[in-house]
């Protein structure tokens, strides 16, 4: 009941005009960038951190948090007519949306993509209002050693467990860690991996950690790939209005979905990998046509991984509003927008900041209807954005790389630590090393430091408190179960198909 | 990683592979070189500025070996990911086009070493338009510069074109509002 009445107020705040306002045009630009292949959430909202100077934070964080919902909605389009998944989580969309765009139903993809989207976009929110109080009761009896032992949680699970190798997503994270390090100690006011020059005291500025990883690694990589095949756009066919069928088809999918999506991007691990590719397995099961996966395309196949998708990216929010604990690229990012402003996120931010807290959640379901609005009638409009020319797209995503960089400090040195970063990030796509391990570990990693100096002082420094707290020892068990289990399951695995015999011993 | 599943074919060193870990190998050096060039304080003798530093060492270290022992056994990258040639001229393009804006935007201010670099970077990606780029770079730079200068406060570096411009939007503001 508490709830609601916090709820109430914060629609008070968001129903203002002006943020009503700043929730359109999120929720538009997020759409557009969503769309445009080789642009994601987390840069934009990187490159519009200087607004973090000028405005409100309730308006600030009313339209980033636009534009993450935004772009999750953009990007199902991309997967679906270009067959060109933006990230990891839109994968499974690709599959079966695409084969549907190419057997003439793009259209219903697309709108069971978007309602269902709206669907578990508008249940996880909920989730977000009625779970993040609950969680920030727990979060009070957290002292600094859980906190650094939910924090190695966190990083195994993000880096190791979701990517597609344990020790190239825990190099990235590693990477991000030395980049976080660079600049003074805030504990002693010591000088730290500055190499001596003085304009690296203030240390990497995350905007230019990920222009450089995203918009400069990735225009290199696309200039690199030239060679490969080019992708096609499908033509929008059919009517964009589900038939009787399709829609029984697609709501126990769209809520399956958002059940599996929201624990799981709840939970401080995070990530929507696994809930997507689950909720695909599970609509692949129960399906009555299954002759469809694969072939045709099934509209289970795009209902339920979409609304996991959507309902797992607010589930992101609760771990980052309650504890201060970013688990994908873009929450990192908004984490240091928080920071910006002198605010911590954590237990108490719901009643320090309620104003700030409840005016975001309840934009954010004023941002799922604004987005359903902008996506089934003006899905034409969108569709065109994927006519730009590639030259013309890249070469413009590095203009705005620059205005972000050079506007913060006018100095060239920025533009050459972008360069060097997005050099880095070219290596890294070339090479399969995910990304969004290292933003996380630069802003996560000085965090985890200062909540690992603070147990050992606390401690006197002795070691024993991050395993002779139960709670802690808890969470640090589950990391290594989390790092090491997937290995010893295949080594298991691998043992009882081919016998004892051969066995390579595998790193 | 997951070796596991391959034949015991004989392994092929990947040097492209290799490369990368020990540029990694090199660059948990630079950490260790860097970390004890921290002073440390005596009165902080139980976890001071360096603990945390020497772990993150100690971590790039551990992944770089096997990084480097994976690229021994044939590296990870996939088959088709190998074939694809690279595209080294489209790069360079690119390469030089943000080289030649790091150099251009002191002493030109922000919109025409953009354009400069729209230009490059989109002859780079096979465009052969180069004046429709250059006059679309200059509306873009011109938008962004303007989006982020004016709308924003946020004062990025400006150049003639700026200069010339913000007066003449001065101008027009001060004989509207006066």
């Amino acid at each position: 009941m508490e709830t609601l009445g916090h709820l109430a107020h914060g629609f008070s705040v968001a129903f203002t005009p002006m943020n009503l306002m700043w929730c359109l045009l999120g929720t538009t630009l997020g759409t557009a960038i969503g769309v445009l292949p080789g642009l994601g959430p987390a840069l934009t909202i990187a490159l519009l951190l200087p607004i973090t100077y000028q405005v409100a934070p309730e308006a600030s964080f009313i339209l980033f948090a636009g534009i993450y919902y935004g772009a999750m909605y953009g990007g199902s389009t991309t997967s679906i007519l270009l067959n060109t998944p933006g990230e990891s989580a839109t994968i499974v969309t690709a599959l079966e949306g695409n084969k549907m765009a190419r057997s003439g139903r793009g259209g219903a993809a697309l709108a069971t993509s978007a309602i269902g989207s709206f669907v578990a976009g508008t249940i996880g929110t909920l989730g977000v209002a009625f779970l993040a109080p609950v969680v920030v009761k727990f979060a009070l009896a957290f002292g600094p050693a859980e906190y650094f032992s939910l924090m190695v949680l966190a990083f195994i699970t993000v880096s190791a467990v979701l990517g597609s190798s344990s020790v190239r997503g825990l190099t990235s994270l590693f990477a991000g860690f030395v980049i976080g390090m660079i600049g003074v100690d805030l504990q002693t006011g010591q000088p730290r991996f500055t190499f001596g020059s003085t304009e690296l005291l203030d240390g990497v500025d995350v905007i230019i950690a990920a222009v450089g990883l995203f918009a400069v690694g990735e225009t290199l990589y696309m200039a690199s790939r030239r060679y490969a095949g080019k992708d096609e756009i499908v033509p929008l066919k059919g009517s964009l209005y589900m038939t009787a069928a399709e829609w029984g088809r697609s709501w126990k999918a769209w809520l399956r979905g958002a059940a599996i999506g929201f624990p799981i991007g709840a939970m401080p691990a995070g990530g929507a990998e696994i809930p997507t590719f689950l909720s695909y397995a599970i609509e692949k099961k129960l399906s009555k046509h299954k002759e469809e996966f694969g072939t045709v395309g099934a509209i289970e196949g795009v209902a339920g991984p979409e609304a996991a998708n959507n309902a797992s990216a607010a589930g992101v929010l609760v771990p980052m509003l309650t504890l201060g604990l970013p688990t994908s690229a873009t929450a990192a990012i908004m984490l240091s927008a928080f920071q910006s402003y002198g605010i911590n996120p954590g237990p108490l931010l719901l009643t320090t900041q309620a104003d700030l807290v409840w005016g975001l959640i309840a934009s954010l379901f004023i941002a799922n209807v604004i987005l359903v609005i902008l996506n089934l009638p003006l899905i034409g409009l969108w569709v065109r954005l994927l006519e730009i020319p590639a030259p013309q797209l890249y070469a413009g995503i590095l203009v705005f790389a620059t205005v972000g960089t050079y506007g913060i400090s006018q100095s060239p040195i920025d533009l050459v630590i972008l360069y060097l970063l997005g050099a880095a990030g070219f290596l890294m796509r070339r090479f399969d090393f995910p990304t969004a391990p290292v933003i996380i570990g630069m802003i996560l990693g000085p965090l985890a430091e200062t909540q690992f100096r603070r147990a050992m002082t606390i401690s006197n420094g002795d070691w024993s408190v991050f395993y002779t707290h139960k709670l802690s020892l808890t969470l640090l068990t589950l990391a290594f179960i989390g790092l090491v289990g997937p290995h010893i399951w295949a080594f298991i695995e691998h043992r009882r198909r081919r016998g004892p015999e051969h066995v390579p011993g595998d790193a | 990683m997951s070796t596991i599943n391959q034949p015991a074919a004989p392994s092929r060193l990947a040097v492209p592979e290799l490369l990368v870990g020990i540029g990694l190998l090199a660059c948990a050096g630079a950490v260790a070189w860097q970390t004890l060039a921290i002073p440390v304080s005596p009165l902080y003798s139980k976890v001071g500025p360096t603990v945390f530093p020497y772990l993150t060492m100690v971590g790039l270290m551990v992944l770089s070996l096997l990084l480097i022992l994976a690229a021994l056994r044939g590296g990870w990258q996939p088959e088709e990911e190998k074939e694809t040639p690279t595209d080294w001229k489209a790069m360079g393009f690119v390469v030089i086009g943000l080289i030649a804006n790091l150099l251009l935007i002191r002493p030109l201010g922000f919109t025409a070493a953009s354009v400069i670099m729209f230009v490059l970077v989109c002859y780079g990606f096979g465009s052969k338009h180069t004046l429709r780029d250059a006059l679309t770079g200059l509306i873009l730079a011109l938008a962004a510069y303007f989006g982020f200068a004016r709308a924003l406060g946020v004062n990025i570096g400006a150049g003639f074109i700026e200069n010339q411009l913000n007066s003449v939007i001065d101008a027009i503001i001060g004989a509207l509002g006066g």
